[in-house]
């Protein structure tokens, strides 16, 4: 049985992770904080139920995923995986992966770091629905396994691999719409 | 029947980002490896990916965090909320 003494000192060290993940999730600071406190009172209280060396992290972004879920998540219209619309795949690398591609304006020290702002990309990510947007949270940002999320989300593996996939190409489409705003990029489809 | 029996350019693609999320069977992924080590346009393509998930992570961690929460969330592990004579 793990030790409430222990959990101040081994679980602190993930509040930055998780206040960053809740941020994704809430999308406004607030909420965010909230949901963090929430996550770690909720940990606090059932960690006599967490078997010590298996993978804290995971059991509380698990926490903090559930609580999400059960309390912050707004009642939104039931969205349907059609919803995203059909998306081709690698459609970012189709548009800005290739350096051979005068209309692109990448050159070859230019890094995707360096091309797409931070706010852009969380911007991209916020956007998604919920469905979707927990899934690449889950996987792209915090680098947890598909058998993971599953769990976390209570939804299986295959779910998990299509709506990452899905995501993931709603995603690449949003930055690439920012970027054409940004005039980064003259919109134009593919060769 | 190929004598190296690796996927082609368009199996290589699909399972690019399994492959990407190391979910892929260390047999499978030993196959699309071997595919993109001799091919510069799926190479080309992988990496990108690689990157771009790398990116995704850094600037979606980059979040400050808020003056005070740690100490806030400390404070709850001395505090008996619900008068119960326990902590938490």
């Amino acid at each position: 049985m793990a030790d409430q003494a222990v959990f101040a000192d081994e679980a602190m060290q993930y509040a930055p992770q998780l206040f960053a993940a809740a941020m994704r999730m809430t999308r406004n600071r607030a909420d965010a904080e909230d949901l963090v406190q929430e996550a770690y009172l909720k940990g606090f209280r059932s960690f006599h139920t967490f078997t010590e060396g298996t993978n804290l992290r995971a059991w509380l972004f698990r926490i903090l995923t559930n609580t999400y879920i059960n309390k912050y998540r707004k009642k939104q219209r039931s969205f349907d995986e059609s919803d995203l619309g059909d998306i081709e795949d690698l459609y970012l690398y189709k548009r800005m992966g290739t350096f051979e591609d005068a209309s692109i304006g990448r050159s070859a020290e230019e890094s995707l770091m360096a091309m797409l702002p931070d706010d852009e990309v969380k911007q991209a990510l916020e956007g998604l629905p919920e469905n979707f947007r927990l899934p690449v949270i889950l996987a792209d940002v915090e680098g947890f396994a598909y058998k993971e999320i599953a769990e976390m989300l209570d939804i299986p593996i295959g779910t998990v691999m299509s709506r990452l996939h899905r995501g993931r190409k709603a995603m690449q489409k949003a930055l690439h719409e920012y970027a054409v705003a940004r005039g980064l990029q003259r919109d134009e489809a593919p060769q | 029947m190929d004598a190296c029996d690796e996927p082609d350019c368009e199996a290589t693609l699909k399972e690019l980002h399994v492959f990407l999320d190391d979910e892929l069977s260390t047999e499978a992924s030993a196959s699309i490896r071997g595919h993109l080590e001799h091919c510069p346009d799926c190479f080309g393509a992988f990496d990108f990916h690689a990157e771009l998930k790398q990116v995704i992570s850094a600037k979606c961690r980059n979040e400050e965090m808020p003056p005070g929460l740690l100490s806030r969330i400390e404070r709850c592990f001395d505090t008996d909320f619900d008068g119960d004579g326990e902590i938490g």
